[in-house]
């Protein structure tokens, strides 16, 4: 069994990751990956990140037992890991602090970045606040539609939010068209990727600026429970909460770890997001990994209730642990994920993120058969930004 | 110089102090079979090399005029079997060298071990893919030679004299310096950062040079004729075609628009054509 996952030189995890980018990319990676293991080993990037990680963004997050939720299942007993505490509202905010410093470090005055939901557009919008620094997002145009609250908060932050009208105008065509502009304006521009995906040295420092998310959950569950949890799950869409929560655990071979896909309104291609449902190595905005598409080699639409699962592509390094055994991909509906939503509400009085609600809903699915276990579920971003959605689809509450 | 058309026609040009004018199409823009007929209009306005599109849904390098040409050619069914069945026709008729310009997925999964063979049978001549930097090149490069098939790969102004060493070194029949730091489409006027960058290809390679990368007027053309082997236009002639098509100008235009690009390369050379 795979117990590390580190890439090699060029960026690759097994097959997996690497650099797929036209030339004029190439040597823009090569400085920030420089950048990166330079600050990777001075105390004093550590130092300051530390410092807006407690101070700014809210860290640690609380570990919370969820009780009610366990007792009305009846089975194996739920930690939740409050990601959704965090300051913007999602585990987002921890690579967006990194990378905001190493920009600053690079002398990049302007920031770029792309976002499904909206969260991560919301989180790079907020430390370019911070940090006064030149602010764009590009969201497709369907996306703006689901997640309007998301679009306003980036525009009271200062931020210009760039409406995407290609292809499925979605999270896909927002990150081809960040790429565009970070391949014009490479000069004076950091492009900020919001998940664990595009091309080395993204996934590896994305995965680490949000691995304070295992080791905390790590510890605090030690420290509860004098054990680790059976069985880990977060939600999966490029894979960036997901692998900050699954990296700490990865030597801990007794320790589960389960990814939850957006099965979408049904597995035919087209219908959802699950990209071990149907998908095959392939390489789209630079990164080689398992993606939905056609015969042809053209890449899927894709449809998920969540926005910031609907993507064609996994991250690299879940790839490579599917592929090892040592995390299991599976999906959820997106009814089972607005029910498990309903559920959490009620049990817990906290209302999860559409994306959350995924792996909350295979963590409600399992418990009743697995009493005597203890599952810690990543809860990686709070409901509000959702309201419409969950209003729009649970019509029974909303006379 | 490779054996190749692509490296002869070249050679041919050279001999003639003459540079290349390399048109690029996305194939199946508007169908595959006006594509054999816009071929053979390049080549009358005097195109010596085309470059075939292969359309890709994700195209992360391109502008708007080339997105626009691959949804077309993905909206009348293109695929990658298609382009090389194009191919064939127009090697039917015609010695014009082509290069199969793509991202890489259609081709990866095509396999590229079928595909080496099924594009040399087709009469394909070379292989460019967009999004293959030269670290990961390795394991089709050979595949792709061996067939007989050469390999093109991208310069830019951002590449390191380390990386324009490896770009040289895996490119065969020509190199294709892209102009300037962008994705494909016109400019106003030619980069600052194009001529440099020829002399900076020079010091590591004998392969004939193209530029290409918002060359859309004679004046441009005539300016990079100058210095480098090869003028690549693309966009200009897809922006024809997305505003003839359906219309009965649209292969005169192209032809026409490709005269005008060949001349004024001609002139960069002092030489005045045939």
């Amino acid at each position: 069994m795979i117990t590390t996952s580190q890439p090699d030189s060029g960026g690759h995890f097994g097959p997996y990751g690497g650099r797929f980018v036209p030339e004029v990319l190439m040597a823009p990676l090569e400085e920030l990956e420089r950048a990166y293991v330079v600050a990777r080993h001075d105390p004093a990037f550590h130092k300051e990140l530390s410092d807006l990680m407690t101070n700014y963004a809210g860290r640690p997050t609380a570990l919370w037992e969820a009780k009610r939720l366990s007792g009305v299942l009846g089975g194996a007993r739920i930690y939740i890991k409050r990601e959704d505490l965090l300051h913007t509202g999602a585990h987002k905010i921890n690579n967006c602090l990194g990378q905001i410093l190493l920009a600053r470090r690079m002398g990049k005055k302007r920031i770029i970045a792309e976002t499904g939901a909206g969260q991560h557009g919301v989180a790079t919008a907020t430390v370019c606040a911070l940090f006064g620094m030149d602010c764009t997002v590009y969201m497709g145009e369907e996306d703006m539609r689901r997640q309007r609250l998301n679009v306003f908060r980036m525009r009271l932050l200062g931020a210009k939010v760039v409406s995407v009208t290609n292809g499925s105008r979605t999270l896909k065509d927002a990150i081809s068209e960040a790429m565009r502009d970070w391949v014009t304006n490479v000069e004076n521009t950091h492009y900020l990727l919001g998940s664990a995906l595009g091309s080395h040295p993204y996934p590896v420092m994305v995965r680490d600026f949000h691995s304070v998310i295992g080791r905390e959950a790590r510890a605090q569950f030690l420290e509860r429970e004098g054990r680790l949890p059976d069985t880990v799950f977060a939600c999966v869409g490029g894979g960036s909460n997901a692998i900050g929560m699954f990296h700490e655990f990865i030597g801990d071979e007794g320790v589960e770890l389960i990814g939850v896909e957006a099965g979408g309104r049904s597995l035919e291609l087209g219908e959802h997001a699950a990209r071990f449902a149907g998908g095959s190595p392939g390489v789209l905005q630079g990164c080689y990994s398992y993606v939905l598409q056609n015969a042809d080699g053209q890449i899927a639409l894709t449809h998920s209730v969540s926005a910031g699962l609907d993507y064609a592509m996994i991250g690299p390094e879940h790839a490579y642990l599917a592929d090892g055994g040592r995390a299991t991909y599976v999906n959820c509906s997106d009814a089972a994920a607005l029910d498990a939503a309903r559920m959490l509400s009620r049990t817990e009085g906290i209302i999860p993120a559409l994306e959350s609600s995924h792996a909350v809903a295979e963590a409600i699915r399992r418990a009743p058969a697995e009493k005597g276990k203890v599952f810690l579920v990543n809860l990686s971003g709070r409901g509000d930004k959702d309201i419409d959605i969950y209003r729009e689809n649970l019509k029974d509450l909303d006379e | 110089m490779s054996n190749t058309r692509i490296g002869r026609r070249f050679a041919e040009l050279r001999e003639k102090n003459q540079p290349a004018l390399v048109a690029y199409l996305t194939a199946g823009d508007p169908s595959l079979d006006a594509t054999v007929r816009l071929v053979a209009a390049l080549e009358r306005g005097g195109a010596d090399i085309i470059e075939l599109g292969v359309p890709f849904s994700d195209p992360i390098a391109d502008g708007p005029v080339i997105m626009r040409g691959a949804e077309r050619a993905l909206a009348a069914g293109t695929s990658l079997r298609g382009v090389l069945d194009c191919a064939a026709k127009i090697r039917a008729h015609s010695e014009v060298p082509i290069l199969l310009f793509s991202y890489l997925n259609p081709m990866m999964r095509y396999g590229f071990a079928k595909l080496a063979v099924d594009a040399k049978a087709a009469g394909v001549d070379g292989i460019l893919m967009t999004d293959a930097s030269v670290e990961e090149a390795e394991p089709y490069v050979k595949t792709i030679r061996d067939a007989g098939l050469d390999t093109v790969f991208l310069a830019a102004p951002t590449s390191t004299p380390e990386r324009l060493a490896l770009v040289g070194r895996y490119s065969s029949g020509f190199v294709y310096l892209v102009s300037r730091t962008g994705v494909t489409g016109e400019q106003a006027q030619l980069s600052a950062q194009a001529l440099p960058l020829v002399k900076a290809m020079r010091a590591h390679t004998d392969l004939p040079l193209a530029v290409g990368f918002g060359i859309a007027k004679a004046a441009d053309a005539q300016a990079v004729g100058q210095l480098a082997d090869g003028v690549v236009v693309g966009s200009a002639f897809v922006r024809v075609i997305e505003r003839y098509a359906g219309t009965p100008e649209m292969e005169t235009k192209l032809e026409a628009l490709a005269r005008e690009l060949k001349t004024g390369a001609l002139q960069g050379r002092g030489t005045a054509g045939e």
